[in-house]
């Protein structure tokens, strides 16, 4: 295992530092002068000079990206342009809410996944299994900012069940939660039907029946455990999928987290927070793969000899 | 690896599939929809009539009006052509990148394929859209801007799967005995290796189309992919979901609108892999 791990971080190290560098560069070699987007092209020339040092953009680009490496790690991303505050500490504020919402949206989907899988498993070619298959391509096809406006139209609206934005009690995890949590339900549930049915033609099933294990038992004990480390990797690399979608979940119910900071960023033409929110989602996600692939090695020590 | 099927005979076997044959049946009409769109719009999507704003479906306005008055079905439809643009050319743009980049990397191996790779997977490690929301906001809101931004990240799925596929073919009997007789390099690749990697490819851009439909719809709706007025899905739905307590038909018509669009082109997808027999390897 220890073989392994330093494989991963050997790989991790320098993906890392490609995010940090195509997130620096994203913002200073693209066309247009930040300062003047920021402040507006009729801007007093005094100001933008004076904005132009605050932000360190007098200085060479590689002298910038110097700075900008060496102060990532003491957990310096800049000062934001809007509140004058440390980007690093803006983040730090939001972040746990966009990490609540991401765990509740990934409980969701395994909530709905697994027993709908198992089910469509089991069930091949029965109605439960069509159903299910056609709840999933649906799923699958329905974008959440699409899905999050229809879920307020009826339950919050229609129904009057939940709120329609905000933060703070279970109420308002909900509608957020199932919005994000649909789509990733929809493929973990195709993928453990997949697995499952494949485990199921397995040998090692056909002998626990024969011993005298119901097929439920063999399913439950045996089968749904071989499945489901394909499914734990198709968890683990959805999280980025999820804490990217939080972008649009966040804005539609107004949730304090990272992705709605970010939008707010945007709108302020506030770009070290931009810079500093895309590059800690985008930091997160590779973290969270490098745990999955962890995990899944743990789990299965056939991927650490590959 | 399977001989790939003629074109009639693809799309014979496409059109075998119904979910293929109903997805194709949409993607007709919204093709047409997009082509005629000047001539089949009852309105002009941009003429604003403030007095009606609003209003429900019904009348001369069959979808409604939105909160400028403007008529919610002649914007639907020209809504079409944008979305049809931005998907057929992001896939395009991506393709033509993904195409050079993974067939060097694939042909070439060594460090061309080192790079390559390293790139892929500095690129992979920026979730759904968010890349593309970093560079939109950048940018600006503009059609231009929304295919780069999009475009950025695109490439890599086919660049990769392109690369996979050269991987396969190089390897086969045919293109060893090519290069016995003396065939050079460039011929190899593009008479002998290109034309036998191509059909996941197929597959692939039909699901890009969707995915790029719906990621300019996703930057629209946060206000980051074209310029207002433009007629966007997206957009129409990021300024309805402000109403739906008294217009909700200011999201659901478009919202019908793309998720049509979308299961019509996975569902061709799902045929035409079916019909390719294509397995997702190298991806």
């Amino acid at each position: 295992m220890r073989g392994y791990l330093r494989r991963r971080l050997l790989h991790v190290v320098p993906v890392a530092f490609g995010v940090v560098t195509v997130v620096f560069f994203l913002l200073h070699l693209l066309p247009g002068d930040p300062v003047e987007i920021m402040l507006g092209e009729s801007a007093v020339p005094a100001l933008k000079e004076e904005l132009r040092r605050e932000l360190h953009l007098d200085r060479p680009v590689h002298v910038q990206y110097a700075e900008f490496l060496a102060g990532l790690p003491r957990g310096d991303l800049g000062v934001s342009f809007r509140s004058r505050e440390p980007v690093a500490r803006e983040i730090a504020r939001r972040f746990p809410a966009t990490l609540l919402l991401a765990s509740a949206s990934i409980a969701v989907a395994i909530l709905v996944a697994l027993p709908l899988g198992v089910l469509a498993a089991t069930r091949k070619g029965k109605a439960a299994d069509y159903l299910s298959g056609a709840a999933a391509m649906l799923s699958l096809s329905i974008p959440n900012f699409l899905l999050g406006p229809l879920l307020v139209l009826v339950f919050s609206v229609q129904l009057g069940l939940l709120p329609v934005s905000g933060y703070g009690t279970a109420r308002h995890l909900v509608l957020p939660a199932a919005t994000l949590g649909t789509g990733m339900a929809a493929l973990m549930m195709r993928m453990i039907r997949a697995t499952l049915l494949e485990e199921l033609r397995k040998e090692y099933v056909t002998a626990a029946t024969a011993r005298g294990l119901s097929h439920r038992a063999a399913v439950a004990l045996h089968a749904l455990r071989n499945a489901l480390v394909p499914v734990a990797t198709v968890l683990g690399l959805s999280f980025g999928a999820v804490l990217a979608g939080s972008v649009i979940a966040e804005t539609i119910f107004s949730w304090p987290g990272i992705g709605r900071l970010l939008i707010q960023a945007i709108d302020a033409r506030d770009y070290p927070l931009v810079q500093g929110c895309v590059l800690v989602i985008a930091l997160c996600t590779v973290l969270v793969n490098l745990a999955t692939d962890l995990l899944c090695a743990r789990l299965d020590p056939r991927i650490r000899y590959e | 690896m399977n001989e790939p099927p003629r074109r009639a005979a693809l799309l014979r076997r496409t059109a075998r599939h119904r979910g293929a044959a109903a997805g194709l049946a949409v993607l007709a009409v919204l093709v047409l929809a997009a082509l005629f769109a000047p001539v089949l719009a009852p309105c002009d999507p941009y003429a604003q009539l403030l007095d009606e704003g609003l209003s429900g479906p019904g009348g001369t306005h069959w979808l409604g009006q939105d909160k400028f008055g403007r008529d919610v079905l002649s914007r639907l439809i020209h809504g079409a052509r944008l979305s049809l643009a931005v998907g057929i050319g992001t896939v395009s743009l991506s393709l033509a990148i993904g195409l050079l980049a993974g067939s060097l990397a694939g042909f070439l191996g060594g460090w061309t394929d080192r790079v390559f790779t390293s790139a892929c997977d500095v690129l992979l490690a920026f979730p759904g859209i968010l890349l593309a929301i970093g560079i939109a906001a950048v940018r600006g809101p503009s059609f231009g801007n929304v295919l780069f931004a999009l475009s950025v990240l695109g490439w890599v799925g086919y660049a990769r799967v392109i690369r996979a596929q050269v991987l396969k073919v190089k390897a086969m009997e045919f293109v060893e005995s090519a290069r016995a007789v003396g065939a050079p390099p460039s011929r190899m690749l593009l008479t002998h290796i290109l034309p036998n990697a191509l059909s996941p490819i197929l597959v692939e851009a039909t699901f890009g189309i969707s995915r790029a439909i719906v990621a300019e719809a996703g930057l629209s709706f946060l206000g980051l992919g074209v310029a207002a007025p433009a007629a966007s899905w997206g957009s129409m739905i990021g300024e309805g979901r402000h109403f739906l307590f008294v217009a909700p038909h200011l999201v659901t018509a478009p919202g019908a609108a793309i998720l049509l669009t979308v299961m019509a082109f996975n569902f061709v997808g799902d045929g035409l892999r079916d019909a390719l027999d294509v397995r997702d390897d190298g991806r």
